[in-house]
């Protein structure tokens, strides 16, 4: 069972580095991204709210794993898309992945975004009106780190499982970790190699889960000091 | 107006990807009957006052919770396959084991699906008012009675906008078990891609296959949830169980 490590340890680790990566950017880029969706899709004006809506329902109702296939395999069969700009990153399996990944996570946090702008207490928002703070100012100042306060729980949860899902991108060719476990077990179908994996993927998650406390604990730091 | 491709028949493929998605749901049920069954168990030795089971469940949630569901769908079909092949050697049985894939990858599911549905189902147990037992208790139901009268059913109404977010991650999941060469819907639909050089076509047509069975689940989901609180005034379910669990 350690010579497996001896031999493929590094391959593993290297995927794993990878798979943080990519982690990582898709919930930056998701994030920031999901903010003006999450608006967009609260919006009064339907021409607005429609399309975000939509663009919700399809990431969230259909599996990543055809999302990624779609864009990876599914793009390149036209020869305009090989012969464009685009092709930078859908050429590439790595950017590819990401890119999937990040429209994906992108629908899911701004369900999140949502949920945490609409339980920002009423009274805060009238307050700040009040005050003569411009619809800007009051969503810069109050609404949205309220709202990011309120939705943080669901969207760490959302990070961990943006992290199970990035697997999926070993279905693309990019060289992940489980890329790189998928790889090692096709050459000697030694399946001891899946409980590495799956021990470094908890690892992962528990270290993400660790963070979120923390990063709970530094932005609700005033609730202890007044209590 | 459909592509021949997409045709039924000798020349589409369009009855394959229909056969796959039934695959799809097949596997679909399957796998939320273990689910439900491995989420009760689990609920249970959750609220249990036993350690033993309490340690053991927790450590099934956290395992599933970090793993990523490839894996473990590759960890049930490789791993277990293989320890049951040691197991049926130790008593004698020499001829080898094949595993079957769909049972395989509703077990795999199954195992997901329970360890999401046994915080649904604890949480629901939990939100069951407590003068409602206490009620039960008075008019002189015995223990056994007032779970299978009162706790039970209540606690059902309270899973089920849980457990129907569930069933929608567990639909979308079956679309993992096509790297163990399941042909359900996914796999059907890289089958033909490929076969036809026109992946863009066929991995359109399965986006839509998925919405469509997410619509359908969406349209009985809001059915069901009326059905269960028909005899309920006003907020139905605590705000606190809608929350989205996986």
């Amino acid at each position: 069972m350690l010579d497996l490590w001896i031999r493929y340890g590094d391959r593993l680790i290297d995927g794993a580095a990878v798979t943080v990566k990519l982690v990582a950017l898709a919930c930056v880029i998701g994030l920031v991204l999901a903010i003006p969706l999450a608006l967009a899709r609260r919006s009064d004006r339907r021409w607005i709210a429609v399309p975000a809506y939509l663009y919700i329902y399809f990431f969230r109702g259909t599996p990543l794993i055809v999302q990624l296939a779609l864009l990876y395999y599914g793009l390149a069969q036209f020869e305009a898309v090989r012969e464009s700009l685009f092709w930078i990153v859908l050429g590439d399996a790595e950017t590819c992945g990401l890119l999937g990944l990040t429209l994906n996570t992108t629908a899911y946090v701004a369900e999140i975004l949502r949920g945490g702008i609409a339980a920002v207490p009423k009274g805060e928002v009238e307050a700040a009106e009040a005050c003569g703070m411009s619809r800007v100012t009051v969503y810069r100042r109050i609404v949205l780190p309220r709202a990011i306060r309120i939705a943080w729980p669901a969207y760490g949860n959302e990070v961990i499982l943006l992290m199970k899902g990035s697997a999926l991108v070993s279905t693309i060719t990019v060289y992940d970790l489980m890329g790189e476990t998928r790889s090692v077990f096709s050459r000697g179908y030694d399946d001891t190699v899946y409980l590495y994996a799956a021990a470094m993927y908890l690892t992962l998650a528990l270290a993400v889960t660790g963070t979120f406390r923390l990063g709970e604990r530094r932005m609700n730091r005033y609730l202890r000091a007044a209590g | 107006m459909i592509p021949e491709i997409l045709q039924f028949g000798d020349t589409g493929f369009g009855d394959e990807l229909v056969v796959g998605a039934l695959v799809t749901v097949e596997i679909a049920v399957y796998s939320l009957a273990i689910g439900l069954a491995l989420g009760l168990a689990a609920a249970g030795a959750k609220l249990s006052s036993s350690p033993v089971l309490h340690g053991i469940a927790e450590a099934y949630s956290l395992l599933i919770r970090g793993i990523p569901e490839l894996l473990i769908i590759l960890l049930v079909y490789y791993s277990g396959g293989a320890a049951i092949e040691a197991l049926l050697k130790l008593f004698g049985h020499d001829g080898g084991f094949d595993f079957n894939k769909r049972l395989a990858g509703s077990l795999a599911l199954g195992l997901i699906f329970g360890a999401f549905a046994s915080e649904v189902f604890r949480g629901a147990f939990m939100a069951v008012p407590k003068g409602q037992i206490e009620a039960a208790v008075a008019v002189g139901m015995t223990r056994r009675q007032v779970f299978l009268r009162v706790r039970f059913p209540q606690m059902l109404r309270f899973a089920l906008p849980g457990l129907g977010n569930l069933w929608m991650v567990l639909l979308k999941d079956t679309s993992l078990v096509s790297v163990i060469a399941l042909d359900e819907l996914m796999r059907e639909t890289s089958v033909a891609a490929e076969a036809t050089q026109r992946p863009f076509v066929f991995y359109l047509a399965a986006t839509v296959l998925y919405l469509l069975l997410t619509i359908v689940s969406d349209f009985f989901r809001a059915r069901l949830e009326r059905h269960a609180n028909r005899g309920v005034a006003g907020e139905a379910v605590p705000r606190r169980l809608l929350r989205r669990s996986a």
